[in-house]
């Protein structure tokens, strides 16, 4: 009876989204008299931090402080459509869809601010600080308050833009069935080392360590956030959560969180946690998404870190100490495989 | 039939009207106002409804409010003094240890239950002392960080 270290790897090639429909979200961006900005969304944040990267990608496009934009999510009956908050698809969806409608807003402005200072639109510049002045004559200025103003009470524009992402449709070949189902993939790789007990047929996860491939890191806080608990949701996953432990039988399922698992502190390792940035084509400023692939690669990851160990497959969720001590002896004791270095 | 109780909330004194059987979660939200304190279970398994009474931590969920008339009740609502926040506070916001934020409030006050009594505490002691409240989304590593950067700025503060 022993306890046998086990490492193992799995990789995965995320698809951002899908492509039923077109996977299409809307936003809409305007100006209020004082020159602050709303963007109107129906997509939701559900602590995912989508509306501070949102403000982050609006504010940048129009060329004003972060502060200056304010994020409204309140409502799906009145805001423009969104197709959901799932498939990582928040930022590159929307913050595609969000760009848009900001860049037309801020042809607005600068068309505003250019009558009002008598220049030529295409002569001007933002500076990130709520100004807008005149390209190489940066005393020759007027704040983006004083445009909405104008706009607002004398020229009788408004300042606001219209956006909408669509992924372009993939048809299915009827021949080879093949077609294509996402237009930007995210990338990452994941080795877990675990120790199994053969008495009990416990799993300890000892460490992670992980490299992320994310297009562009819009918050970089944010996405180091995402990535140590997203991976800990693959964790848990692979190892004490499930829904349907009698599966298919519905009944009998965990009603409380006595008899569903979750995985309290005590529980975690240390996760070493490596970002790569190769900004993609079509993301927003080159973002991906990291919502779900963040969880997915951990499980075959566990999974194989096990077989490593004790020489047994387990191939259906959650890996409890019953299926690992069962499988170990219906093998007829721990067969621990070579050491991956 | 409803009892009169009375205890101190935050430092102010607080009177309800409870019905027998009622919670004292229930107690600090419907009837006193406090939704600072969050329900996630109604059993006691999650621990995001944990408040002090007394100093100790307690799961607001399964004690009767009829049992608290005389203690002395903190919630998160009373962590902050005026506009200064608590130490707590200030670390979960710059170690990014709230996603959905809805396990905060009882991470707070079972984190500040062990800084009030071991002010420098063990990366093993912050563990043990938030091991019965459940976090979803941060893996926990990030609330662990800000404990323990809670408690060094504590710490440094009153050398």
């Amino acid at each position: 009876m022993a306890k046998h270290h086990g490492r193992g790897v799995a990789t995965i090639n995320y698809p951002i989204g899908m492509n039923l429909g077109g996977d299409p979200s809307q936003a809409l961006v305007h100006s209020n008299p004082t020159g602050k900005f709303t963007v109107s969304l129906s997509s939701i944040d559900l602590g995912q931090g989508m509306k501070s990267v949102i403000r982050q990608i609006c504010a940048e496009t129009l060329g004003v402080p972060v502060a200056d934009v304010y994020v409204d999510t309140a409502d799906s009956d009145t805001g423009p459509h969104c197709t959901g908050s799932f498939a990582s698809r928040g930022t590159h969806r929307v913050g595609n869809a969000v760009m848009v409608a900001a860049r037309e807003a801020r042809a607005v402005m600068m068309e505003a601010a250019a009558e009002e200072l008598e220049v030529d639109p295409g002569d001007l510049e933002t500076d990130g600080r709520g100004n807008i002045r005149v390209k190489g004559a940066p005393h020759r200025s007027i704040t983006v308050r004083e445009v909405a103003m104008a706009a607002q009470f004398k020229q009788g524009k408004t300042i606001a833009g219209r956006g909408i992402f669509l992924v372009p449709l993939s048809d299915v070949d009827p021949e080879t069935g093949e077609m294509s189902p996402a237009t930007c993939y995210a990338h990452a790789c994941v080795i877990v080392d675990v120790e199994v007990d053969d008495e009990t047929g416990d799993v300890s996860v000892l460490k992670m360590t992980s490299a992320y491939e994310i297009g562009r890191a819009i918050n970089p806080k944010m996405v180091e956030q995402q990535l140590v608990g997203g991976a800990w949701m693959g964790m848990s996953h692979a190892l004490y959560e499930t829904v349907e432990p009698y599966y298919p039988d519905p009944r009998e399922g965990p009603r409380d969180f006595n008899e569903y698992l979750m995985p309290g502190p005590g529980d975690i390792c240390p996760h070493e946690i490596v970002v790569l940035e190769r900004p993609a084509p079509d993301g927003p400023f080159g973002a991906k998404g990291i919502g779900e692939m963040c969880a997915n690669p951990v499980l075959p990851a566990v999974a194989n870190a096990i077989f490593n160990a004790v020489g047994v497959r387990i191939n259906d969720l959650p890996i409890t100490p019953e299926k690992v001590l069962r499988a170990i002896k219906a093998r007829g004791g721990a067969v621990p495989q070579a050491r991956m270095r | 039939m409803k009892t009169p109780i009375q205890f101190r909330l935050n430092g102010e004194d607080v009177a309800a009207f409870v019905e027998g059987g009622a919670n004292l979660l229930d107690t600090l939200r419907e009837i006193v106002g406090d939704l600072s304190v969050k329900g996630g279970c109604w059993q006691g398994t999650c621990g995001t409804c944990t408040v002090l009474i007394d100093g100790v931590p307690r799961l607001s969920c399964i004690t009767l409010a009829e049992t608290c008339s005389g203690s002395s009740i903190e919630t998160a609502a009373g962590l902050r003094r005026g506009s200064e926040l608590h130490p707590l506070q200030i670390a979960f916001m710059e170690r990014f240890a709230a996603q959905c934020g809805y396990c905060t409030p009882g991470m707070l006050m079972a984190a500040k239950a062990l800084l009030d009594k071991n002010p420098n505490p063990t990366r093993q002691d912050v563990i043990e002392a938030i091991s019965g409240n459940i976090c979803r989304c941060t893996g926990y590593e990030p609330i662990i960080n800000a404990v323990l950067d809670a408690a060094r700025e504590h710490a440094r503060s009153r050398a």
